[in-house]
């Protein structure tokens, strides 16, 4: 059986993607934000997952508003990525992996969760960011990928209630895979920013360390809070957090701390990173 | 009819982009998609009034991007993220259009970025277990 062995959240920026393009890691500005990868990238040598499944939000490449999905999935063998207008680099694409896609849309609808299932996905930076922050020191992706696309562009968006329901219904889509495959799933996006209007800039520490708190050990607390007080306290991009919790949703209750990491700003956001892995038995 | 109240709507200094901004800047969000292709990226450059027009802009919209005047076209619907493919093609990075949004220069925007985040460090210590510190 497909068994989930844990969770990874992470920025998705583009300045993030740009930074190592250009090889900026070792930057007074960037040192201390990539330096506290590493174990996210050791502890994913060690556990080694077959598939990751990307949780992130489109910003205008692969949908335009002419039609916007709450939650859609890739269902396709291959994710291209390609030209977004922002200047950054074009990866290589992504092998995917059809069967379990539809295996996993499939349970979902029939938890209720209405999927829109896409046969072709153009992966934005929200996805291809963490991609190549965990494994663009290898010669080749070590995993098959698939997109869980959530909108957090245009309002309505979902709840973060919703979201984290959607990661529990994504948790039992996955564990009843009958193949033997190790998930790791990816809850990208946020923390606290804001890039539009004149309150772009803001930051909210405080709320940015609450919310990981929060989410390792009583991850329902950020569901009790509306969109709009989440973007009163984290800006109105900053409510790509919510995407958090449709991974720690997949995870159980208690699970196991592997890793915490917070920095800001990295270019306009406060930038958090938890490593959780599944330690229950099956 | 009416749009819908919202809370967010009180949110100083903030265009919150649903239904209503959505309507309102469909046109020029799908001129700004558009820009995911190069070569209408390089059509645009060509004759910027006239790649507006084709998208149907209207005036006020055509004359923010003209001005390269981001918070205008935010107020006249322009979504962030779709703005952005065109502060890109303009040169100016998203603190670039931040700042331009406040009045400010990108480096005192880039300060107040740091300054928010001020003592953080401090913070991690406290609750414990951060890597780093
Ligand atoms: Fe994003």
């Amino acid at each position: 059986m497909a068994r989930i062995i844990g969770g990874v959240t992470s920025s998705h920026i583009p300045a993030i993607a740009n930074a190592m393009t250009q090889g900026l890691e070792q930057e007074p500005y960037w040192k201390r934000f990539f330096d506290g990868y590493e174990p996210v990238k050791q502890w994913l040598a060690e556990v080694e997952p077959d598939v990751a499944i990307v949780v992130y939000n489109d910003h205008g490449l692969n949908f335009f508003l002419n039609q916007i999905p709450t939650f859609a999935i890739g269902c396709a063998d291959r994710y291209e990525n390609a030209d977004e207008g922002w200047g950054l680099k074009t990866l290589a694409s992504f092998d995917g992996d059809a069967e379990f896609s539809w295996h996993i849309a499939e349970s979902l609808v029939n938890h209720n969760f209405d999927m829109t299932m896409c046969q072709e996905v153009l992966v934005d930076h929200g996805f291809i960011t963490p991609m190549a922050l965990m494994w663009r020191h290898l010669p080749k992706w070590p995993v098959k990928a698939i997109p869980l696309v959530v909108n957090t562009v245009q309002h309505p968006l979902p709840t973060a209630k919703r979201c984290y329901q959607l990661g529990q219904a994504l948790g039992k889509a996955i564990e009843s895979y009958p193949e033997d495959l190790k998930v790791v799933i990816f809850g990208t996006g946020g923390m606290s920013h804001q890039l539009q209007g004149e309150r772009a800039g803001i930051i909210n520490v405080d709320f940015d360390l609450q919310c990981i708190e929060k989410f390792i050990d009583d991850p329902e607390w950020l569901t009790h809070l509306s969109n709009d007080e989440i973007m009163q306290q984290a800006g109105t991009e900053g409510i790509e957090t919510i995407m958090w919790l449709v991974m720690r949703g997949a995870l159980p209750a208690k699970a196991k701390l592997i890793h915490k990491h917070y920095h800001v700003p990295i270019s306009n956001t406060g930038a958090g990173v938890v490593v959780l892995e599944n330690t229950q038995e099956q | 009819m009416a749009w819908k109240k919202h809370e967010y709507d009180d949110i100083p200094g903030t265009y919150v982009f649903d239904g209503r901004r959505s309507h309102q800047g469909y046109a020029l969000n799908k001129m700004a998609f558009s820009f995911n292709n190069e070569e209408n990226r390089e059509e645009f450059g060509r004759d910027k009034a006239a790649y507006c027009s084709k998208y149907g802009l209207t005036d006020a919209q055509t004359a923010a991007v003209l001005a390269a005047d981001f918070l205008s076209l935010l107020r006249q619907g322009g979504n962030i993220y779709y703005l952005a493919k065109m502060t890109t093609y303009y040169g100016l990075s998203i603190q670039d259009a931040g700042a331009s949004f406040q009045g400010i220069s990108t480096n005192e925007f880039k300060t107040k970025l740091v300054e928010a985040g001020e003592g953080f460090e401090e913070k991690l210590q406290k609750l414990g277990g951060y890597w780093g510190g």
